[in-house]
C-alpha cells in the first residue's frame, strides 16, 4: 500500500508541471510581456519608454527561456520562466502587478473562504443525505415523485437567483442577518449565516438527485434482499446496510474537493463582500491582476492534485478490496 | 447577408444533425429509445419548449445589412421584425405597462412653468389622453384582445393538423382518440402559440416587461439573449464532442502509452479549477483583441469573435468528463465477445473501432450532450457575473441579470429585468432538464430495463 501511495505521490509532479508549462504558455506565450504593459498603461498614447519601464518594474524585462546574455547558470535563471513559473513550486507566489506580496495575501484570506466553505460543505452534505434517503424510503409514491420534481425544479434555477432572492429576502426585507461585510473571530457567524444557507440550498437540486441514484444502485444489491429477508425493517435496511455502504462513494466524492474548500466560492464571496480567496481572485480578474491569477491557477492545480492523493489514500483505508488488490 | 462565425457553427451544426437523423432512419436499435422519447408526456412537451426557443434563436442567426441605413450596422431577422421594439426607446427606467417613467424629474409644461413629477413614455401607453382612469381598463382591454387572437391563432393551428390527420387515416374513428404525448404536445403549443401572440401584440402598445436604465425595451433584450445562451450550449459540445470521442476510444482501445498520454492530458486540464482556466483564457483573449483592434470593425463582429472564444475556451476545459466516460466503456467494449470475434476474423483496427466501438459508445455522447446543454446555459450567467463571460455589449441573461443587481438597492426597487431574464431563463433550462431525463431514461439500457 506504502508503494502504491508513493507512486501516486510521484504522478502528482508530473501534473503540477504540466499545469505550470500551460500556463506560461497561457500568460506569456500567446500574448508577449510588452502586449501585458500596454493592457496596464492604457491603449492609446503608450511611448516605448513607458512599457520598458512598466516591464522592468515588474521583472517581466528578461527573455522568456532563455539568456544568452548572461553568465553561467544565468542563462537559465534570468529568465520570465525561471523567476515566474518556477518558484510557484516553491511556493514563492512573487509580487502582485499593483505591489502587493501574493504569497501574504494568500495566507491572511484562505481562513474567511474556509469559514464559509466548510460549513456550506458540511451542512449541504447532511441535508442533502437525509432528503435523499427519505425520497428512497418512500420511493415509488406520490411523495417521492414530488420530491423528483421539485428536485428538477430546484435545479433549473441559477445560483446567482438564489443569492439575489436570499439576499432580498431575508436580508432586506426580513432585516434578519446583515445583506454582506465580514468580521474577524465570532463576530463573523453572523455574516456566514445566509451564505452558508444560500450555498446549501441552492445545492439541493443536484445534490439531492445524485445521492438519491447512489442509494437506489445500492438498494437493489443482493446484501439488501437479504437483509430485508432476515425481517428487518426498512428503515433498518436503510440506515445500518444502505446507508453505510453508499458513504463509500460519498465519502471519497467528498474527500476530492476537501483541499479546494480553501479556494473558496467566486460569486459567493464577492455578491457577500467575504474577503477570501474567491474574492481575492475576482478583484484580479477585473482589475487584470495577471500575477494573482497565474499564482491562483498554480495553487487551485496543487489543491486538486492533493485532494486525488487523498481520494486514492481513503479508498484504500475505506473499502478493503482496493487494498486487497 | 453577412454571416458571423457563430452563425456559420450553428447552421454547420444544424446540417450535421441533419445528415445524422438521414443516417439514422430506420435503424432499429435507435428507433425503439426513440419511441419510448415519443410515448413520455413531459419529454414531448419540453422538446416542444426546446424547438420554440431554437426557431427564435435560428431567426436570430440569420444577419444582414439592412439596404435602407447607411450606417454599418450589421442586424438579423429577428431585428428586422423587432424594428419597431427596438426604435421605441424611453429615456431611463419605466415599470411593465406603465405611461410614466420610474422616478420624478423636472418637466417643462406647456405653459412655461415647471412641475416636479413623473414624465409620460415617449412610447408606452402615449395615446391614452388620460392615463389615470384609461390605463388599467385598456391594458386588460388589451391583453384580452391579444388572447383571443393568439388562442384563436393557435386553436386554428391545431385544427388544421387534426384536419390533416383525418385525411390521412383510414380509420374515421380513430381521430380523436389521441396519445397522452400528443395531447401534452398541442396543450403546450396552444399556450406558447397564444401567449407569445399576447406578448407580440402587446408590445405594439406598451413596453410589457418594462424598460431599463438606458430606456431599452427589456421584452426585446430577454429575446435576444435566447440566442446567447442555446449558442454556448450548442456550439461548445460541437467543439468539444470531437475531441473527448477521438481521445476517450483510443485511450480505452489502444491502452499502453496512448492511454497513459491521454490520461495525463485531462487530468492536467482537470487539476485547475475550471472558472480560473476560462478566467485565465478570457484574459488572454481579450489583450488579444485589444492588441488587433483593426481585425475586429464592426461592434457585433467582436461581440461574435469572444462569444465563439467562449464557446471554443468551454469547450476546452469541458471535454475532460465525457472523454473519462468514453474511455471507461471502451475498456469495457473492447473485451466484449463480438469485439473479440471481430479481431478473431481479421477485421483491422480501425474498422473495428469505426463499425463495432464508435456506434456503442453513441448513447453515453448523447446522454451527456443534452445534459450539458442546461449546465452550460446557466454557467453563462455566473460567468458574465465575474466579467469573464460574453461580451458586455452582447445581450445575454448573465448581462441583464449583471445589470440588475445593481439596482437592487434601489428604493423602491427594480425588478423586472431580473424577473423577465428569470422567467425566460428558468423555462429554457427546466425544459431541457426534463428533456435530458427522458433521453437519459430511453437511451441509458441500465434504466430502460425498468
Amino acid at each position: 500500500m506504502i508503494h502504491y501511495i508513493i507512486r501516486r505521490f510521484l504522478y502528482a509532479f508530473p501534473l503540477l508541471m504540466g499545469v505550470n508549462i500551460l500556463t506560461f504558455v497561457l500568460f506569456f506565450i500567446v500574448n508577449s510581456p510588452d502586449d501585458m504593459a500596454r493592457m496596464q498603461l492604457g491603449q492609446k498614447h503608450v511611448t516605448e519608454q513607458s512599457v520598458t519601464n512598466w516591464k522592468q518594474q515588474h521583472g517581466y524585462d528578461v527573455p522568456l527561456l532563455w539568456n544568452p546574455d548572461a553568465q553561467g547558470e544565468q542563462k537559465i535563471t534570468q529568465t520570465i520562466f525561471y523567476q515566474k513559473s518556477v518558484g510557484l513550486f516553491l511556493f514563492r507566489f512573487g509580487v502582485s502587478d499593483s505591489g502587493r506580496n501574493i504569497g501574504a495575501d494568500i495566507q491572511e484570506r484562505m481562513w474567511p473562504s474556509l469559514a464559509l466553505a466548510l460549513p456550506t460543505l458540511c451542512v449541504g452534505l447532511v441535508v442533502d443525505i437525509s432528503f435523499a434517503l427519505m425520497m428512497v424510503l418512500f420511493r415509488s409514491s406520490y411523495l417521492e415523485q414530488a420530491g423528483i420534481v421539485l428536485c428538477v425544479i430546484l435545479m433549473s434555477i441559477s445560483s446567482l437567483f438564489y443569492i439575489i432572492g436570499g439576499q432580498f429576502f431575508i436580508a432586506k426585507l426580513l432585516r434578519l442577518v446583515p445583506i454582506s461585510g465580514y468580521d474577524d473571530g465570532w463576530a463573523a457567524v453572523k455574516f456566514l449565516i445566509l451564505p452558508v444557507l444560500i450555498g446549501v440550498f441552492s445545492g439541493i437540486g443536484s445534490g439531492v438527485r445524485w445521492y438519491r441514484t447512489l442509494f437506489l444502485e445500492e438498494v437493489e444489491k443482493d446484501y439488501v434482499r437479504t437483509a430485508r429477508a432476515k425481517g428487518l425493517t426498512e428503515t433498518q435496511t436503510l440506515f445500518r446496510h444502505v446507508l453505510r455502504n453508499a458513504l463509500i462513494p460519498i465519502l471519497t466524492g467528498v474527500v476530492v474537493i476537501l483541499p479546494l474548500l480553501f479556494m473558496g466560492s467566486l460569486i459567493m464571496e464577492s455578491f457577500f463582500s467575504i474577503p477570501g480567496l474567491g474574492s481575492y481572485t475576482i478583484d484580479a480578474i477585473n482589475s487584470q491582476d495577471f500575477a494573482i491569477v497565474r499564482a491562483m491557477v498554480f495553487l487551485g492545480s496543487v489543491l486538486y492534485v492533493i485532494g486525488l492523493l487523498l481520494t486514492d489514500i481513503s479508498y484504500t483505508l475505506v473499502d478493503p478490496r482496493v487494498r486487497l488488490s | 447577408m453577412v454571416v458571423l462565425w457563430t452563425d456559420a457553427l450553428i447552421f454547420i451544426l444544424i446540417a450535421a444533425m441533419l445528415v445524422l437523423a438521414f443516417y439514422l432512419r430506420g435503424k432499429e436499435h435507435i428507433k425503439r429509445p426513440l419511441q419510448k422519447i415519443a410515448r413520455s408526456k413531459v419529454g414531448m412537451a419540453s422538446l416542444v419548449v426546446l424547438l420554440f426557443f431554437v426557431l427564435v434563436g435560428l431567426l436570430d442567426s440569420v444577419h444582414f445589412k439592412p439596404v435602407s441605413t447607411k450606417s454599418n450596422e450589421i442586424i438579423s431577422f429577428l431585428d428586422y421584425w423587432a424594428t419597431p421594439l427596438r426604435e421605441h426607446g424611453e429615456k431611463t427606467y419605466s415599470a411593465p405597462f406603465a405611461t410614466t417613467l420610474y422616478s420624478k424629474e423636472i418637466m417643462a409644461l406647456a405653459d412655461g412653468t415647471t412641475q416636479w413629477g413623473y414624465p409620460r413614455l415617449a412610447f408606452g401607453g402615449n395615446y391614452l389622453n388620460n392615463p389615470e382612469t384609461q390605463h388599467l381598463v385598456d391594458v386588460l382591454q388589451k391583453t384580452g384582445y391579444g388572447f383571443i387572437q393568439g388562442a384563436s391563432l393557435a386553436g386554428l393551428l391545431l385544427l388544421c393538423y387534426l384536419g390533416v390527420r383525418h385525411k390521412a387515416q383510414d380509420d374515421k374513428k380513430q381521430v380523436l382518440t389521441l396519445s397522452a404525448s400528443l395531447k401534452s404536445v398541442m396543450a403546450v403549443v396552444f399556450i406558447i402559440v397564444s401567449l407569445s401572440y399576447t406578448l407580440i401584440y402587446l408590445s405594439a402598445y406598451y413596453h410589457v416587461f418594462g424598460t431599463d436604465k438606458v430606456g431599452e425595451d427589456v421584452f426585446y433584450q430577454v429575446v435576444k439573449s435566447i440566442r446567447t445562451g442555446l449558442v454556448l450550449g450548442t456550439l461548445t459540445t460541437l467543439i468539444m464532442l470531437p475531441m473527448a470521442i477521438i481521445f476517450g476510444i483510443l485511450a480505452g482501445f489502444f491502452r499502453g502509452w496512448i492511454d497513459d498520454v491521454i490520461q495525463y492530458i485531462y487530468t492536467t486540464l482537470n487539476s485547475i479549477p475550471g472558472v480560473l482556466l476560462i478566467a485565465a483564457s478570457i484574459l488572454m483573449v481579450q489583450v488579444y483583441m485589444a492588441n488587433h483592434e483593426q481585425d475586429f470593425t464592426s461592434v457585433i463582429v467582436r461581440a461574435d469573435m469572444r462569444l465563439l472564444f467562449l464557446c471554443l475556451i468551454l469547450g476546452v476545459t469541458n471535454w475532460t468528463g465525457l472523454c473519462r466516460l468514453l474511455r471507461a466503456e471502451t475498456l469495457k467494449l473492447r473485451e466484449m465477445e463480438y469485439v473479440q470475434a471481430a479481431h478473431a476474423l481479421g477485421v483491422k483496427q480501425n474498422i473495428i473501432l469505426l463499425r463495432h466501438i464508435l456506434p456503442n459508445v453513441m448513447h453515453i455522447v448523447l446522454i451527456s450532450v443534452v445534459l450539458d446543454f442546461s449546465s452550460l446555459v446557466l454557467a453563462e450567467a455566473v460567468l458574465s457575473y465575474i466579467n469573464i463571460g460574453v461580451d458586455p455589449t452582447t445581450y445575454s441573461w448573465g448581462n441583464m441579470i449583471n445589470g440588475a443587481r445593481l439596482e437592487m438597492a434601489r428604493e423602491p426597487i427594480v425588478w423586472w429585468s431580473l424577473s423577465a431574464a428569470f422567467v425566460f431563463m428558468f423555462t429554457l433550462v427546466l425544459a431541457a432538464n426534463l428533456f435530458a431525463d427522458t433521453v437519459q431514461d430511453a437511451f441509458d439500457p441500465r434504466r430502460s430495463a425498468e
